[in-house]
């Protein structure tokens, strides 16, 4: 079963997920190993892959505010990570839709690290506490480019759908 | 039912009648901003069409500006070639609002683009950097979004699944006292709303102290909007917005403004009085843990950063020169200053600015993001403490995460520079 890998706070900042100094490195599949390069400890245990795929990390309100920068949802992505936070910034969510990584917004989530998370039916369920959390559904706008596989097919899907017009 | 400026825009944006906060709507873009990291929009530009047999085609060079800011020079060869590797899709595609590293036209973006007259009132305006909220200053719905995002502009013309925004109204009253300015007023609304408090939504200023405001000041607060979750702050375009369109920008075609019906339904409103207001302090590590300089007197400062697409304009250059004129930056102190573009920085050589600033010890950088993001141009100790003009003090922020960011106004930057320790400029020193 999936478990809680890191817990974070609040207004977890994109430059304490993906650092200003690694901006130059911009292609999803060079991102990753900048991922919270400032938790040195984290950082490592990621690019070591002792993670599994599928594990989340926790957070509280805001997760993503600041910069725009897209490398902070790709490099989360490249490790197959997922999100749950009481909600995020808007860009950082929007990123993330656009790249296909998965976010859950869970506003009342309660989980600390190593807790078993099983997702079903719009709930989270927290194994060890024995505790469930409702999730609160994307916006149909945004599930439609979820669905089209990312912002990029779904794009392309409205471009060739104009040229036909 | 009225509406605000933004639904009016986006009104306009989708050829609709009425647009109300809620709607899903896919608005037709009048300027599309990208800076350094236009290296990654190319490359997802490119994945849009791969597959398809069509070659990849903007949808319109015109209404693509592209202003180099974020590392300039480049601090790496790995910069460098993503430069290069813009520099090359500019010419190809024959992208003119381009700005190189260059002291004929080089700057930051969000000075760039109000200074040469590429926001209006009544755009949509998107730009790969999340301080595009600037641009609300001249009366424009303009916000941030990602490359991806970027790159589906740059192929349709429109930003896909815009949900319209609610929008908060903040109404400013009374006169700032002598050396109090926009900067403290947003950083005031900031700690008071709190870094999650506009959220998916629009700050929409009005108020006698925003209509005496000059749009050097109004793009300060705009700037800031998005430290509160803000989607974009935005001023009603005015007599000001049009003298500086055309005084400064030098606009010579129709500005049609866009104003906010009576009747505009918002989803709250903030009252503020900045007759009593003091020079505000953002603490680390977040924009919203302001204080009132009151409480933060005496706090040791190793370096002091003027500049940023915050406050790196000619006026908060003359007031820190004014200040510092004949003074020196105390010994231990590093004082680093970014003139926000090279209009500015060249403007404010005439008038004896940077002379001033460079007898008192502070160094004058080239005109960039500088040590804003970390990346490079006056990187902190373990331990150090930097007081800053700029908008952000998340932990790492200006490269180490060993080290403390503490946001200010000019003027409480310059006169901190004087005692190496943060001062009130109201009491002339300590």
């Amino acid at each position: 079963m999936p478990k809680v890998i890191y817990k974070f706070g609040d207004d977890i900042s994109t430059d304490v997920v993906y650092p200003g100094r690694y901006m130059a490195t911009v292609l999803p599949i060079e991102t990753p190993q900048y991922a919270f390069a400032d938790y040195v400890d984290f950082n490592k245990n990621l690019n070591d892959k002792n993670y599994p795929e599928g594990s989340f990390i926790v957070a509280d309100n805001n997760f993503g505010c600041g910069s725009s920068r897209e490398q902070a949802a790709s490099c989360i992505k490249g490790h197959g990570i997922n999100v749950i936070a009481k909600d995020f910034a808007r860009i950082f969510m929007q990123n993330a839709i656009n790249l296909g990584l998965n976010l859950i917004v869970c506003p009342d989530i309660e989980a600390n690290v190593d807790d078993d998370i099983e997702i079903k039916d719009n709930l989270v369920i927290n194994k060890t506490t024995g505790k469930s959390f409702g999730i609160e559904p994307l916006p149909p706008a945004r599930q439609a480019i979820i669905d089209a596989g990312g912002l990029i097919p779904y794009t392309r899907k409205k471009m060739l759908e104009q040229l036909k017009k | 039912m009225g509406m605000t400026i933004v639904e009016k825009t986006l009104a306009k944006a989708t050829g609709q009648k009425i647009v109300k906060a809620g709607d899903v709507l896919e608005p037709k873009v009048d300027l599309a901003m990208s800076h350094e990291n236009g290296a990654l929009v190319i490359n997802q530009f490119n994945e849009v069409f791969k597959g398809t047999g069509i070659e990849p085609k903007i949808w319109n060079p015109e209404k693509i500006a592209i202003i180099f800011d974020h590392r300039v020079p480049a601090e790496s060869s790995k910069t460098a070639t993503n430069q290069k590797k813009i520099r090359d899709f500019v010419r190809k595609n024959k992208i003119k609002k381009f700005h190189d590293i260059r002291a004929d036209e080089g700057g930051i973006c969000h000075q760039i683009l109000p200074e040469y007259g590429y926001v209006r009132p009544g755009y949509v305006v998107v730009g790969t950097d999340s301080h595009t909220t600037t641009h609300g200053a001249l009366g424009s719905f303009a916000f941030g979004i990602g490359a991806t995002e970027m790159a589906s502009v740059w192929t349709l013309g429109r930003v896909l699944n815009v949900e319209v925004p609610h929008t908060i109204k903040v109404i400013v009253k009374g006169k700032f006292k002598n050396n109090v300015t926009a900067k403290d007023l947003v950083l005031y609304l900031i700690g008071k709303i709190s870094a999650q408090g506009a959220n998916f939504k629009v700050i929409e200023y009005h108020g006698e102290t925003i209509k005496n405001m000059s749009t050097s000041g109004r793009l300060v607060i705009c700037n800031m909007a998005v430290e509160a979750g803000a989607t974009s702050g935005i001023v009603p375009p005015d007599k000001e917005t049009e003298r500086y369109l055309r005084e400064v920008a030098g606009v010579t075609d129709d500005i049609n403004f866009i104003l906010p019906d009576d009747d505009a339904i918002y989803s709250e409103t903030i009252e503020i009085n900045v007759n009593e207001l003091e020079p505000q302090i953002a603490c680390p590590h977040t924009v919203d843990n302001v204080k009132p300089i009151s409480d933060m007197k005496g706090t040791k400062i190793d370096q002091i950063v003027i500049g940023s697409c915050t406050n790196g304009r000619l006026d908060d250059i003359e007031i820190a020169a004014n200040i510092l004129k004949g003074k020196k930056v105390a010994k231990g102190v590093r004082m680093l200053v970014f003139p926000a573009s090279w209009n500015i920085y060249k403007e404010s050589m005439k008038k004896g600015y940077l002379e001033s600033l460079s007898n008192a010890g502070a160094i004058i950088m080239n005109p960039g993001c500088g040590c804003c993001l970390g990346v490079h141009q006056g990187a902190l100790g373990d331990e150090e403490v930097a007081l800053s003009t700029t908008n952000r003090n998340f932990k790492g922020r200006m490269g180490n995460p060993k080290a403390e960011v503490y946001l200010c106004s000019p003027a409480v930057a310059a006169i901190s520079a004087v005692y190496g320790e943060i001062t009130n400029p109201l009491k002339g020193g300590n």
